[in-house]
């Protein structure tokens, strides 16, 4: 009865129901973003993280693939962001003695920077007729992804649109930091990359380590640190707000 | 690699039963972290094999991120109903945090000579 289509179709269907497909397109299709960020010599638009997400969304809405179907192999990738977090204590331990010595300037101007970054976003959105849960999920936006998306979740946010939110912040504050910092003579680099970090996580960071390795060093602290202030602030700050 | 991935898992496990326990709004995994954190300044550093397997996850991190990111499919009426709030707050906030950070850092680097 059923010719090559028909088949086709139990196959595909059929892969659909197990975690292959989810797993197997994320992998692949992150593979190919990255061998095109290589070609481009890491551009700023080719950020392999952006380009993944917008193919496989393509591709969701293209085949009417629901994102239940997808998570199902995509779950397997996504529960690893849980022991990544974990390691981010490997990187802060390499950084320990440089922080020691600069200890009380980092908690200030981190922490400083951790509550603008929160309450400017939150206000500004609210302000603009966001809903709670949009507000709620712009919280966390400066802080690196797994970290945003757990305090997300417990601040009854949407994970899922912090993590738009956290690669926006990202893709954005990778492309105007350095520009920024000329503006406002921003020229020390402990200065550069502690702020780097804060506001706009990795993405800033990685820009940052191409020009000093000292800025890398201090991004990578400020990542760690700015995630567990914004863990303990964020909280306080939703409920002082009123949100 | 199974070892560290074991201990970082362990880590993340004991964070997350802290973390509930106490009733903390902290994520369990960053309070793995603290502990991992403690474990190496008690430790003097990581083992070769605890080094290697973070530095390969944090080097994979961008992948770990797609996931929730495609998730963007059912927040596509959100991103539509306020595109606005949206390209204003992320922009600007994250400029003004950018601006703040640096800026005091500058100062009290500039303070210290």
């Amino acid at each position: 009865m059923s010719g090559a289509g028909g088949d086709f179709y139990h196959v595909w269907v059929y892969l659909q129901s197990g975690p292959q497909f989810g797993l197997l397109a994320t992998l692949l299709v992150w593979q190919g973003a990255t061998w095109l960020d290589r070609r481009t010599g890491h551009a700023a638009w080719s950020n392999p993280i952006m380009i993944s997400i917008a193919v496989l969304a393509i591709l969701l809405l293209a085949t009417g693939t629901s994102y239940r179907a997808y998570f199902r192999g995509g779950q397997y990738v996504q529960f690893l962001l849980g022991p990544a977090t974990v390691a981010l204590a490997v990187p802060m331990y390499a950084n320990l003695a440089t922080m020691r010595r600069n200890l009380l300037p980092i908690l200030i101007a981190l922490g400083a920077g951790s509550v603008t970054a929160s309450v400017s976003a939150m206000v500004l959105a609210h302000a603009l007729g966001a809903p709670r849960d949009v507000v709620i999920s712009m919280a966390a936006k400066s802080v690196t992804t797994p970290i945003a998306m757990g305090i997300s979740q417990d601040l009854g946010g949407v994970p899922s649109l912090t993590a738009i939110f956290v690669l926006l912040t990202g893709v954005f504050g990778g492309l105007l930091c350095l520009p920024l910092f000329r503006l406002l003579r921003i020229t020390d680099r402990r200065a550069q990359g502690l702020a780097g970090g804060t506001g706009a996580h990795g993405l800033a960071t990685a820009r940052l380590l191409l020009v000093s390795e000292t800025a890398g060093a201090f991004g990578g602290l400020a990542i760690g640190l700015n995630g567990l202030v914004t863990a303990i602030l964020a909280p306080l700050l939703v409920r002082w707000l009123g949100f | 690699m199974l070892g560290a991935l074991t201990v970082l898992l362990v880590c993340q496990l004991i964070g997350t039963i802290i973390a509930h326990a106490a009733g903390w709004p902290i994520p369990g995994p960053v309070l793995g972290l603290v502990l991992l954190l403690g474990l190496l300044i008690w430790r003097r550093g990581p083992s070769p094999d605890v080094q290697a397997t973070s530095q390969g996850l944090l080097r994979q991190m961008g992948l770990l991120f797609v996931p929730a990111g495609v998730g963007i499919v059912n927040q596509l009426h959100v991103i539509r109903t306020d595109a606005l709030a949206i390209a204003v707050a992320i922009p600007v906030s994250t400029l003004l945090a950018l601006g703040v950070t640096g800026g005091l850092m500058q100062w009290f680097a500039r303070a210290e000579r």
